[in-house]
């Protein structure tokens, strides 16, 4: 039975109340039809005696107290799924805008999802070779990871996430399905169309499914959008068996759309507007990444947001932190420097690439190699900001070697253009720039490991340094 | 009848509801979804409910069980994994596959398994509340001591014989002063949030021995102490819970991950299964119990996930073991606390939160101590809180709260992260208030030798600490060279003594025997530095002997079970350093 009512009781942004409700559950759909014919939804937040808040998706214009027929659907928002979703286009509550007609629907499913038991999932091992040094020799991607990318407007996070989707290779066997869920909540329809044209360059349009909300779309429709993109991709994964790398961007805009929500619902707001549970909304998004027992697929997750004023400590970026396996962070000074991409690797981390590299994954000495070039990185950051105080040619030779190293790393390491690099590469590279320092520096490392693979002469002679190098003349002046 | 009136996210009123009592389990709606009663009034009592409420509608019934929400205390709790409010998540899995879905019941324990039952006692006997009155071999490294239940005392007037029994079988019978009889099983229930009687308080006075060095050197904690972990995000919280729940020396570990990640469980949970403890040799898990109730599981279970934990330390305590509890993270279930607080559209005190929340806090860690218990032994429960503070800021009131009521604070650092500097526990900012208690256990048990190195330690940190603004404005090639020399060993003592290699077989524990020789070769190495550099030898020529670097990496080279290696450090040391002279 479905229950028709007629007219409102009152209208406050997007919300809408309703008097004398009976029988609708919490958090139910609803279907708004105006008197001149269209159709909004909503969507049930809170219940108070007969008195019913709804939240409509699409915005209140031309709502009045009397012009409106409600409707409602008695189950909770729901996506209709099947396989054909590959290679459509749809808006930010999942209606095809692509003009190829609806999608053949087998089965529905509850976009808020259910929470995972632990103990179905499995824990996340193999790597995605992405091609990009700093991404996988630093902070590699395991498949089933949720790994954000902090980015600042005006900076190229699009660009690389576009490149790792277009280079992400999953180690392990082949003949293995793939696909793509791009969820656009809130960016330009430049950036939209800069996603939809490389995915078409890459030749993997068929195997993408995007969700656009567009930044002049309704902003509650944000709400909905990366919920409708993980309900696919859950689906794709767990019943199809295909491993989906989830691309979604602005995580900001979102979070944005959720505080003017809960704003305007006047609930008590926590840090800068943001409301209390705004740790809790974003888990309930970024905990639906992983692998499950019962499925071969996987989700792998790659967020992007843009740190307000490049500020990490920012509401978002803090808490996105908080739930997320690591972030890659984007530097400022790096991008003004040419450099791509890029990536400030001392903030980046991924936290289950602990379990996924080494012998049997990628290669042995791949631990020892991270952990060395994090700890010399460290100290380039010392010695440069004693170099502006004191100037670089006052540094203690030591302090030299590791401007010099700093200079040769971002330069060959972090830098890399769009070329496509091999995970033996990148780590050979790694102990070649390591190799610039004498061997006694290297002091995080086994000397079995420095055995094999540190090779002075060779990094003298590859990055040209010197001839009366700085490493000679410390050697000479403690003599 | 109860019906509900208004729903907001997990908090549901019922109007003019009569019968309920504050704290009290209900069930609400079709689903049966578990709720407890936080306030009552005259037209309303207000229910906060610990699973989804979606679908949920106005005037479904609300049904009062006469009970507080309670842990469910028996044999079955060690090796397994538990949501917030103790449903075991290993059934859910079996029975419903890969989601929890709201109003799933299953019973906590294995109701059907059976157990090979030893009795203690005999007809005749007078016993009383939290005595033992049986024994059960829970695992192979556990025996599980029944305990009498609250409320019973009296003579024992039937005890079954030695025997295999399954969980619901009335194993003894009891007769109180009123002639009435008690049956007791192998379960009985405790209200999570009421602390578990003790016979009495006992001082602090022995370490938790966790084989990492900057805490069992630098900032040890008590058996029965409480600890804090602030850090912000990717500062290595949860590795260093881990390591700690790995290592430490207590015989049963509550791991408490309250509303982390869901993946981080899962390894907790594989991790545990695999990695056998270096002791017993038996694997970890089986003196382990986990509590997931990760990041999107309802936010009002992330609540009672910290004291059904505590509970169930405390329960184990009772039977005369030492338990340590990990809660990561108390930040989140802070959170709980605010969101619920804010549908209630309670008063908020700083940032939001309620104004009530360092009582909680309080109440939390002062569950934590070493007691006699009831049963004329022995326990403890050690807390160890990670915190997570909002943009890595310990000025927030959880941080702050929470270090009025522990007395070891391990204070994580972003640049010692950055820099891969694991444990990256900043020395100038975290503090043990123990140590004084715990020096006399030191003295005895490890040699007097210790406390001496660890304040020397402590020196030079602080020695380095200030040269390093010097060297900071002016660069370290200026500094004397007996100042450089502070720095360098002050830079061996970071490097080589207080970061430590997780993932290395030989330094991922290291025992206090190692640690003291450790420090002493430092101290060995410090010593006949200044010796040379009072010879007048220029710094350059000790740092060319390589020495230095040598020491930084003993604690890869000599494995914790072959120490006289040492020996040989110290003849390398002396040779070096004669060649200069």
């Amino acid at each position: 039975m479905n229950l028709q009512y007629i007219g409102l009781k009152e209208i406050n942004g997007p919300l809408i109340f309703l008097d004398n409700v009976k029988g609708i559950g919490f958090e139910e759909v609803v279907e708004i039809r105006l008197d001149n014919g269209t159709v909004r939804h909503g969507r049930v937040v809170e219940i108070n005696g007969d008195l019913v808040a709804i939240l409509v998706f699409e915005g209140t214009r031309d709502l009045s107290l009397t012009n409106t027929v409600i409707k409602f659907k008695g189950k909770p928002m729901e996506m209709g799924l099947s396989k054909n979703v590959l290679g459509r286009v749809f808006n930010g509550i999942g209606d095809p805008i692509d003009n190829l007609g609806p999608v053949y629907v087998d089965e529905y499913k509850d976009i808020n999802g259910e929470p995972l038991n632990p103990v179905s999932r499995l824990y996340p091992k193999n790597y995605i070779n992405t091609g990009i040094s700093s991404i996988d020799g630093l902070t590699t991607l395991i498949r089933g990871q949720k790994l954000p990318i902090f980015s600042g407007s005006g900076m190229p996070h699009n660009d690389l996430a576009v490149q790792i989707v277009k280079q992400a290779k999953l180690s392990g066997e082949k003949n293995e399905k793939f696909a793509i869920v791009f969820a656009a909540m809130g960016v330009t329809n430049d950036v939209a169309n800069y996603f939809r044209r490389s995915f078409e360059e890459a030749g993997v349009l068929d195997n993408v499914v995007m969700f656009l909300n567009l930044s002049n779309d309704p902003i509650i429709e944000r709400l909905l959008t990366p919920r409708c993109a993980l309900t696919t991709a859950e689906y794709l994964a767990y019943k199809h068996d295909m491993h989906i790398l989830v691309v979604m961007t602005d995580i900001t805009a979102y979070c944005e759309a959720l505080r003017e929500f809960s704003s305007s619902k006047g609930e008590i707001p926590g840090r800068k507007g943001y409301p209390g549970y705004l740790y809790s909304d974003l888990a309930s998004l970024f905990e639906r990444a992983g692998i499950i027992k019962t499925a071969k697929g996987s989700v792998t997750q790659i967020p992007i947001l843009t740190m307000p004023n490049d500020d990490i400590t920012h509401p978002i970026p803090d808490l996105t932190g908080y739930i997320t396996e690591g972030q890659i962070v984007l530097d400022r000074d790096l991008h003004q420097q040419g450099i791509y991409p890029p990536i400030g690797v001392l903030p980046s981390l991924s936290r289950l690439m602990k379990d996924g590299i080494g012998a049997g994954y990628t290669r042995d000495d791949h631990q020892a190699l991270m952990n060395q070039i994090f700890a010399s990185y460290a100290r380039v950051m010392d010695a440069r900001s004693l170099a502006s105080v004191i100037g670089e040619d006052e540094l203690s030779p030591a302090d030299k070697s590791y401007i010099q190293f700093g200079k040769q790393f971002e330069k060959h390491f972090i830098s890399q253009g769009y070329v496509n690099r091999e995970i033996k590469d990148t780590l050979d590279l790694g102990w070649k720039l390591l190799s610039i320092f004498p061997r006694e520096e290297l002091d995080r490392t086994d000397e079995m490991v420095l055995e094999k693979h540190y090779n002075h002469d060779a990094a003298v002679g590859a990055f040209e340094l010197d001839k009366k190098s700085f490493i000679k003349e410390l050697n000479k002046e403690e003599i | 009848m109860n019906e509900v009136y208004s729903i907001n996210g997990p908090v549901i009123k019922v109007k003019n509801a009569k019968g309920f009592k504050i704290m009290e389990k209900v069930f609400v709606g079709k689903q049966k979804l578990l709720g407890e009663v936080i306030s009552i009034s005259d037209n309303f009592t207000v229910i906060q409910v610990y699973e989804s409420t979606t679908g949920l509608q106005r005037g479904e019934k609300v049904y009062s069980s006469g009970e507080s929400i309670s842990a469910v205390l028996g044999p079955g709790l060690l090796g397994n994994i538990f949501d917030g409010i103790q449903r075991p998540l290993h059934t859910i899995f079996e029975n419903s596959g890969a989601y929890i879905k709201p109003g799933t019941n299953v019973p906590c324990l294995d109701m059907e398994k059976q157990w090979d039952v030893t009795f203690n006692v005999s007809v005749g006997e007078h016993i009383r509340f939290g005595q033992i009155f049986a024994v059960i071999q829970e695992t192979s490294l556990i025996e599980h001591r029944l305990l009498v239940p609250k409320n019973v005392s009296g003579e024992i007037v039937m005890v079954k014989p030695n025997g295999t029994y399954n969980m619901e079988e009335v194993l003894i019978q009891v007769k109180d002063s009123n002639n009435q009889l008690h049956d007791l099983t192998m379960i009985q229930k405790w209200p999570i949030k009421e602390p578990r009687p003790i016979s009495k308080r006992l001082p602090l006075t022995i370490p938790l021995v966790s084989g990492q060095r900057v805490i069992d050197t630098l900032f040890p904690i008590a058996k029965g102490g409480s600890a804090a972990v602030p850090g912000g995000f990717g500062t290595g919280k949860t590795m260093m819970q881990h390591q700690f729940a790995k290592w430490c020396d207590a015989d049963i570990i509550v791991y408490i991950g309250c509303g982390e990640r869901g993946n981080e469980m899962t390894q907790t949970l594989d991790e545990f299964s695999e990695l056998i403890d270096p002791k017993s040799n038996k694997p970890l898990i089986e003196r382990t119990v986990l509590i997931a109730n990760t990041s999107n599981m309802p936010v009002a279970a992330r609540e009672a996930s910290i004291y059904t934990g505590v509970t169930i330390a405390e329960y184990y305590r009772d039977m005369g073991y030492h338990v340590a509890l990990m809660a990561d993270s108390t930040s989140r279930w802070a959170e709980a606390l605010r969101e619920i607080s804010g549908r209630l559209e309670e008063m908020p005190a700083e940032e939001g939160f309620p104004a009530y929340l360092p009582s909680r806090i309080s109440q939390f860690y002062e569950r934590a101590g070493y007691v006699d218990t009831l049963s004329e032994k022995s326990g403890s429960v050690s807390i160890v809180g990670a915190i997570s503070p909002q943009g890595a800021d310990f000025s927030e009131p959880v941080t702050q709260n929470t270090k009025r009521f522990v007395r070891a604070f391990w204070a994580l650092d972003k640049e010692l992260a950055y820099a891969r500097h694991y444990a990256a526990i900043n020395w100038n900012l975290s503090y043990s208030e123990y140590i004084n208690d715990l020096s006399k256990w030191y003295n005895k048990n490890i040699s007097t030798e210790f406390l001496e190195a660890r304040q020397k330690f402590i020196t030079i940190l602080a020695e380095e600490n200030k040269l390093m603004e010097i060297v900071k404005l002016i660069g370290k090639d200026v500094l004397p060279d007996d100042q450089k020399l502070v720095l360098e060993i002050a830079r061996v003592i970071r490097v080589g003594y207080l970061q430590q290699n997780a993932f290395h077989k030989d330094d991922t524990f290291v025992p206090l025997e190692k640690q003291l020789k450790m420090m002493k070769l430092i101290l060995y190495l410090e010593r006949i530095s200044q010796q040379v550099l009072k010879e007048g030898k220029a710094f350059s020529l000790l740092l060319r002997t390589n020495m230095f670097e040598k020491v930084i990496k003993v604690k890869y080279e000599v494995p914790n079970d072959n120490l006289d290696l040492f020996e040989d450090y110290y003849k390398m040391i002396d040779e070096a350093f004669s060649a200069i002279k």
